[in-house]
């Protein structure tokens, strides 16, 4: 079948447009209508595995209460203490029967209208195909304000179904000088499909962290992410995201400095083995002066799997003083594994200091031969060594993500 | 420490090896027994550093002839690391950084390697916290330096404090010292050269490979080679490092044509 009758046969197997993303979705689905998938013409797209993707489009949509009791993963790693969770149990009515902690509420229906979808607009991005496919197959929102007052740990899991696909999407207002430190957690589960988009508005001198675990780790597992994050003044972003196990993955994390004198850092790590492919494809723009960026994208690649990285950062005429950093290292472990970086820097203002760097190498042959003249054995020299490299995102985390295991999952893929 | 009936470590014959084409030694031969200290000196160039590379099995380096055996075991054939569980350590003249690696975990399970070889039971994480922590007495360092990433940020002499650590931590049976006087300054010197004193015994033996009497005159050898050209020339003791010292180099050419002697 070819893509356009893929992508025909996707909207018609949609849930009715309906509920109070009935706009959303209208939206959503007349772009696919019109434009179809994207195609190796779609700049963003084109090193995109199409037959992945098509994948991803034919899994069935309708999710029944049938699907959420037999295929939804329900057993997590025991709750911390210090950390409230909300999983998102994508049966309609559920997502908002959540009993929140004190100082996060439910955005009230007024607020939800003044603010969604501005940040992905304001990202400008033309064929937004990520946040499309998401508004025409979303049907629910979690939509909460975190107080000022607010200073606590908060956890998101959202799993998916088996043989299913689910669109999930969030919406956070983080009000004037709240701390928040959020762990976001996305997984696979066996031939399944997610789409999730979150919308993050950080108010004046709110700090953020926000760690995303992203797993697949089952069969034939996929997911299509886009991350918006609008940060007022004063604010402090700072992202830690690992992607693995996914045979498809696409993440699209998308930072607005709204008025400039904000700083941000983004960590990044994805591991592909096998055939997989993930995706970064980041952009952050500073709409006023004085903003920091500090970016470091990670990527390691074995056997036959894919790595793509492509970082936009945008520096218009009114963002002066700007200091940017970005650096893209890649490791790859294999003569047939494949790493595409691209850094996008679109610099217009003349006083700012960017910087930017791309590497892509193979495990160092004379740091492997030091352990090794110690006794270590080849495998777990490599091992250390691999840890080392992820060791400059994974040691972010806060300790209590480690019940993810997801630094097990990532020393799984060890070559032998 | 010497005695008549002491046991062969290493025996190198007629060593002949290269490095991305370009061949480097050719025809070493070199015998040490228990108990020795052996110092290696040479211009650079000369293939001291190679020839302690294809001792410890470093795969740029490719033997075309000769011969290695350790107690009277062919080695050529072992990884690296099995050289290294048997006993040889080398000390680098380098020590590379391992951004992400913990100097505490990697100490440990590298001592873990060569305990398992000698039928000794491996280390719990306290159990080797209290080793390391007696270990560090021995080059004076501060335990601060577990705490980080390996050999990340050191000096040049905590580096080479770090190579010694590692020595105390593996008890080798034979430890070949690449230029770890170089870069230190005269107390660091004294602290690694009071290290080596320290960790000599009698059924082990010591390479060390220097520009520079001085550290021999804190470890004193029982032999001292001269190599040029990649293979060593001459033999001498003590005497003949200080020879060296007052005249240079040019000592070597004037003694290399057809005195090809060796031990």
């Amino acid at each position: 079948m070819n893509s356009s009758n893929i992508c025909k046969k996707w909207l018609n197997s949609l849930p009715p447009i309906e509920g109070y993303l009935k706009n959303e979705q209208s939206i959503g689905r007349e772009f696919f209508s019109e434009q179809g998938m994207p195609s190796k013409k779609d700049e963003a797209w084109r090193l995109s595995n199409f037959n992945k993707l098509n994948n991803f489009l034919s899994l069935p949509t309708i999710i029944d209460c049938e699907d959420i009791k037999s295929k939804f993963q329900s057993i997590f790693p025991e709750k911390d203490k210090n950390r409230e969770r909300i999983i998102i149990n994508p049966n309609r009515i559920s997502i908002l029967n959540i009993n929140l902690p004190n100082g996060i509420e439910k955005l009230s229906d007024r607020e939800i209208e003044e603010n969604i979808g501005k940040i992905v607009k304001s990202s400008n991005i033309k064929n937004d195909i990520s946040v499309c496919l998401n508004q025409a197959s979303s049907s629910e929102l979690l939509a909460l304000k975190v107080k000022s007052n607010f200073n606590q740990s908060l956890e998101i899991v959202i799993p998916s179904i088996e043989e299913k696909s689910i669109s999930t999407r969030i919406f956070l207002l983080i009000e004037e000088g709240a701390k928040l430190d959020l762990l976001q957690i996305f997984l696979g589960n066996n031939n399944s499909a997610q789409n999730n988009l979150t919308e993050i508005k950080l108010e004046s001198k709110v700090e953020l962290t926000h760690g995303l675990i992203s797993l697949g780790e089952k069969k034939e597992s996929s997911s299509i992410c886009t991350l918006a994050v609008e940060q007022s003044k004063k604010s402090k972003y700072s992202l830690h995201s690992i992607h693995h196990g996914w045979d498809y993955a696409r993440f699209e994390p998308r930072i607005i400095q709204s008025e400039g004198e904000a700083s941000t850092i983004i960590k990044g790590l994805q591991v592909t083995k096998s055939k997989e492919q993930i995706a970064t494809h980041s952009l952050i723009r500073f709409e006023g002066p004085n903003g920091k960026l500090d970016q470091l994208q990670k990527a390691v690649a074995s056997e036959y799997s894919h790595c793509i990285f492509n970082g936009s950062i945008e520096v218009p005429q009114k963002a002066q003083k700007t200091e940017a950093a970005q650096l893209s290292r890649n490791l790859l472990l294999s003569k047939r594994a494949r790493i595409d970086t691209k850094p996008e820097l679109e610099i217009v203002a003349d006083d700012v200091r960017c910087t930017h760097g791309a590497t892509v190498s193979q495990l160092q042959d004379e740091e492997l031969f030091y352990l090794l003249s110690r006794g270590i054995d080849n495998k777990h020299a490599n091992s250390l060594l691999l840890k080392g490299y992820y060791d400059e995102v994974i040691s972010h985390f806060p300790k209590s993500a480690r019940k993810w295991n997801f630094i097990e999952k990532l020393m799984q893929d060890i070559k032998k | 420490m010497i005695s008549s009936t002491s046991e062969t470590i290493l025996s190198i014959q007629d060593l002949h090896a290269s490095v991305e084409e370009q061949k480097i030694l050719n025809g070493v031969n070199l015998l040490v027994k228990e108990g020795e200290i052996h110092a290696i000196m040479g211009r650079n160039g000369s293939g001291k550093s190679t020839l302690s590379k294809v001792i410890a099995g470093h795969p740029s380096y490719k033997v075309i002839a000769g011969s290695i055996q350790f107690k009277g075991t062919d080695i050529l054939e072992l990884a690296p690391e099995e050289r290294a569980r048997i006993g040889i350590f080398l000390g680098f003249q380098y020590p590379v950084e391992i951004p992400g690696v913990s100097n505490l975990e990697f100490l440990r399970v590298a001592t873990n390697s060569r305990r398992k070889e000698l039928l000794k039971s491996e280390l719990d994480t306290f159990e080797f916290e209290d080793l390391v922590k007696e270990r560090l007495k021995i080059v004076e360092m501060d335990a601060a330096f577990l705490e980080r990433s390996v050999n990340e940020g050191f000096s040049g002499g905590e580096k080479k404090r770090n190579e010694i650590l590692q020595m105390a931590l593996l008890e080798p049976v034979i430890s070949i010292l690449d230029e770890t006087d170089s870069g230190l300054d005269i107390d660091a010197l004294r602290i690694v050269a009071s290290g080596i004193n320290k960790l000599s015994q009698p059924n082990s033996a010591t390479i060390l490979i220097t520009h520079y009497q001085r550290l021999l005159n804190e470890i004193t050898p029982d032999f001292v080679h001269i190599m040029a050209d990649g293979k060593i020339i001459k033999t001498g003791n003590k005497e003949l490092a200080i020879d060296l010292e007052k005249s240079g180099y040019d000592f070597i050419d004037k003694n290399i044509k057809g005195t090809g002697m060796t031990q």
